[in-house]
């Protein structure tokens, strides 16, 4: 990471510094100097975004900590404290509710991303499984976090959630009692969870550092896909992407802050302000909106193991992609064919979350089917074949030569459309 | 190759219709008509003298089965609230028994409430409250605006991220309480004697003679709580039910989102400066970038 | 990033100026909020005022109250005691100030003004010692009031500070009698 500084010492206090730690060159090494490839379009952006709702998250998520009480008895009360009483209270608790669905939103884009310009593909594979595995430690975390105001939702989604495991042959009962730490979810599954849910957010912050060393060191994937040649092909990171970055950042917090401050429950479902009750279930258990693909895919296997194989296989597949991508050329923009299957698997991705959000019930289930097979399919079948098919149009030699003509280095939406012959 | 592309196509506009449809057959979901509030909207705030007449509806008619348990006395003195005066907050807390202790003997004592207190429940617990009321359980009224929700089918549910509809609870509420029927439906037969409300969320109707009725709501434990005249208005608004539910319903909204008016008012100044902000960054930007291609 | 050789500022050092002012403005009004939800809630402001029963407390005898999460002392003091309490010249005090939350801050620390108006032989004070916050033990100590066992800090009979590292005499809550054997405190 710090390679690629030439940053030298100047002053005394500096220099001893650096030749005992060398964290200054290290920062500029990688936000300052660092070459980046100067044709990334804005849903490079995201990376960013991401980085900054983290940081949010993790901050509004202290400071809630310091008045919320994990404790089946105290819990609900505890949030509608915070809600009522505490200073700016509401604002803060609705910042980290809808905070954990803009992560999402920006995670999905990020990923959807890195899908179309062929990010994933050697040599950033590792940068992409350590985004799988962060992605996965999102999941876990968001779905602990749900749990604590213990409400009708937190509770019954905890424990069809936790059901889920008990569908391991031999050992799955014991599995769930030991998470349960009891013979339901109860008090000491809610304290696991609050314990959990603090712990997971720091390790998704160590894991983001090892996600962008990996990507600075094979540098950053680009609208083209080709690989920056001279220094023409690249800018200093700070400040063309600090500043492009920031804008994108505050353009995210419109988004952001339009649901805090007006629709705050949007994202929420009614269920959750009902202080849990172990005896009655809701009529219609849902996950929050971010799950309801997996879910989707969970309810469409008519067999319980099945189906919780078919939903962790869902992600398990995404960290063998770099190797069922046959195609040798990178990004998208170049690939006719197989622009067409990104934005189907896309919309089918989409249609997974709404039926994920329906009831398990009649032509839901038939249609549940059908794009839980197509979306494995695209990873198994489509995507290992389309490499030996398609035909993909001529690269550019480099970065430069792209931007000059134009094209690929615009958004995707832009060159999709007329490209498609 | 370009067949399969076909085939996948052709998919994805069958799936697209089929998605489409069933949503509008969604069975016997009650309809909840949408009405004006003073506090929808970006710049939506309470109606005080609402408030104060919904709590009084609240107070006189629906408090002695309704727990309001999250909501102090003080809060109705609170701005952005019903905006009593302390006086008059401290005088309608005195009104209350509040349980307080243990003393010194280690007993429990009833004493009047005061500003810190929150409303005392009307039962004990769920037990007591089901035992009294039929086995039906009245729900504490501190959070129901906005833990009752009617049905938003695709695609309104998208639109109302976008118009800020966020008042299905008031809605609701109005519904339920100005939807009881003069006479139950005919198929629930002569035996039914308990009330039937069409808008009810929490049940459904399972007389089989009912199948081909396509009745929406179904039994429901309260009587009809309201009728005209019910609740003395002082200040010339209409004592009618409907005026009634509105009131009441604008209140529950308040108790249970207390802080909407400073949320809405925080919000817009955000808003405004976070537009500015980004407007001057993409400027700046602009000119920092404005010596390479890219 | 705003600084020029040139003495007007050109156009895009204002863009950068206004820019980098409107960051430093957000970024305040956002810590606001983070910084405030540490001060008292709503719940704990409105924590009112507790009344007393005293009417079983004997002469020479104390009970310990809570209010607002701390000990109040409230002690029905002997006759000795309070003329102890008179014999001492204002002047000899350490803290010559009532600390009196009934009076103007700056009563001296005279017998009277500790003890409640109209009933001298009443004293009410928070048991808190003004040097580090413990909760000093009664009659006991040098002067035959209260001693802080924490860092040897010796109150007399009118819960004034008379040697050791306090700083202050025991606070006096702002209290009333209803009626002749109920105080209202705060």
């Amino acid at each position: 990471m710090a390679g690629h500084s030439n940053y030298v010492p100047q002053s005394a206090p500096a220099k001893w510094l650096e030749s005992r730690l060398p964290v200054i060159s290290l920062v500029r090494g990688s936000f300052v100097d660092f070459p980046t490839p100067k044709n990334l379009n804005y849903w490079w952006t995201f990376g960013g975004i991401l980085f900054f709702v983290l940081i949010a998250q993790i901050i509004t998520g202290i400071v809630l900590v310091m008045h919320y009480t994990p404790s089946t008895t105290a819990a609900f009360n505890s949030v509608e404290h915070i809600m009522r009483d505490v200073n700016f209270g509401w604002m803060l608790r609705y910042l980290h509710a809808n905070g954990a669905s803009m992560f999402f939103i920006a995670v999905y884009i990020h990923i959807f991303r890195g899908l179309y310009y062929g990010s994933y593909k050697a040599p950033r594979e590792i940068s992409w499984i350590l985004g799988v595995i962060i992605f996965l430690i999102m999941m876990g975390t968001a779905f602990m976090g749900y749990v604590l105001p213990w409400g009708q939702m937190s509770f019954w989604g905890a424990t069809v959630i936790t059901n889920l495991f008990s569908a391991i042959p031999l050992v799955g009962e014991e599995i769930r009692t030991w998470l349960w730490g009891g013979f339901a979810v109860d008090n000491p599954t809610l304290n696991r969870f609050f314990s959990l849910h603090y712990l997971l957010p720091f390790m998704i912050f160590g894991v983001v550092i090892l996600h962008v060393w990996a990507f600075h060191t094979t540098g950053n994937n680009n609208p083209t896909g080709v690989q920056p040649k001279t220094k023409q092909d690249t800018v200093p990171f700070h400040p063309y992407y600090t500043i492009k970055d920031l804008f994108a950042i505050i353009v995210f917090m419109i988004l952001f802050a339009w649901f805090v401050f007006y629709v705050p429950n949007y994202m929420g479902h009614p269920d959750n302000y009902i202080e849990a009750n172990p005896l009655v279930t809701p009529a219609h258990i849902v996950p929050e909106w971010y799950f309801l693909p997996f879910y989707a895919i969970l309810r469409a296997i008519p067999d319980k193991l099945g189906g919780v194989v078919a939903m962790f296989g869902a992600i398990a597949v995404l960290f063998v992609l770099p190797w069922l991508d046959t195609s040798k050329v990178r990004s998208g923009a170049y690939r006719p064919l197989f622009k067409q299957f990104f934005w189907i698997f896309a919309a089918n991705a989409v249609a997974l979350g709404y039926l994920g959000a329906m009831p398990a019930e009649g032509t839901y289930v038939l249609l549940a089917r059908v794009c839980t097979a197509y979306y494995f399919a695209h990873f198994l079948i489509i995507l290992p074949m389309l490499g030996f098919l398609e035909k993909p149009r001529p690269l550019p030699a480099s970065i430069s030569e792209a931007v000059l003509k134009g094209g690929a280095g615009k958004p995707a939406g832009a060159t999709a459309a007329p490209d498609t012959k | 190759m370009s067949t399969m592309i076909k085939m996948v196509r052709s998919f994805a506009a069958v799936a697209a219709v089929a998605i489409a449809t069933p949503a509008f057959a969604a069975g016997n979901a009650p309809h909840i008509e949408r009405q004006q509030w003073s506090f929808s909207g970006p710049f939506g705030f309470y109606d005080r003298g609402q408030l104060q007449r919904g709590f009084k509806v609240y107070r006189e008619v629906c408090s002695s089965c309704h727990g309001l348990k999250q909501v102090a006395f003080r809060n109705l003195a609170d701005e952005g609230g019903p905006s009593f005066t302390e006086e008059q907050a401290k005088q309608i807390a005195s009104e209350y028994t509040v349980e307080d202790g243990p003393n010194d003997d280690g007993d429990m004592y009833e004493r009047p409430g005061i500003l810190a207190d929150k409303f005392p429940s009307p039962f004990p617990n769920e037990q007591a409250a089901r035992a009294s009321n039929g086995g039906a359980y009245p729900p504490d009224f501190s959070l129901l605006a906005k833990a009752r929700a009617g049905h938003r089918g695709f695609p309104w549910f998208v639109f109302d991220a976008f118009t800020q509809y966020q008042e299905q609870g008031p809605d609701y509420i109005y519904a339920l309480l100005t939807s009881y029927p003069e006479e139950n439906p005919q198929c629930l037969g002569e035996d039914f004697s308990g009330y039937f409300n069409p808008a009810f969320l929490g049940g459904s109707v399972t007389a089989e003679a009912c199948a081909h009725e396509n009745l929406t709501g179904g039994p429901i434990g309260m009587a009809p709580p309201l009728s005209d005249e019910l609740v003395e208005y002082t200040d010339g608004t209409p004592m009618t039910v409907d005026q009634y539910a509105h009131d009441v319903a604008a209140f529950m909204m308040w108790a249970a989102e207390p802080h909407l008016e400073e949320r809405k008012k925080i919000g817009f100044r955000v808003m405004v400066f976070l537009i500015v902000f980004a407007g001057l960054l993409y400027f700046t930007k602009k000119k920092l970038w404005r010596n390479v291609e890219h | 990033m705003a600084h020029t050789d040139q003495a007007e500022p050109t156009r895009r050092d204002f863009l950068y100026i206004a820019t980098g002012a409107m960051g430093v403005v957000g970024a305040g009004a956002l810590a606001w909020p983070f910084i405030d939800q540490m001060n008292p809630d709503a719940s704990a402001l409105a924590l009112a005022s507790i009344e007393v029963d005293i009417s079983a407390v004997e002469e020479g005898q104390s009970i310990t109250v809570k209010w607002r999460g701390k000990p109040v002392f409230i002690r029905n003091r002997t006759e000795t005691e309070v003329e102890e309490a008179k014999a001492v010249p204002v002047a000899d005090l350490p803290d010559p100030l009532a600390r009196n939350s009934n009076l103007p801050a700056d009563a001296e620390a005279s017998d009277a003004n500790r003890g409640v108006e109209g009933n001298e032989k009443w004293l009410v004070q928070v048991g808190i010692c003004t040097h580090l916050g413990c909760v000093p033990i009664g009659s006991s100590g040098d002067f035959g009031g209260w001693f802080c066992p924490c860092h040897g800090s010796h109150y007399d009979t009118a819960g004034r500070i008379r040697k050791g590292p306090a700083p202050e005499n025991l606070l006096i809550p702002p209290l009333e009698f209803v009626s002749d054997s109920t105080i209202k405190i705060g």
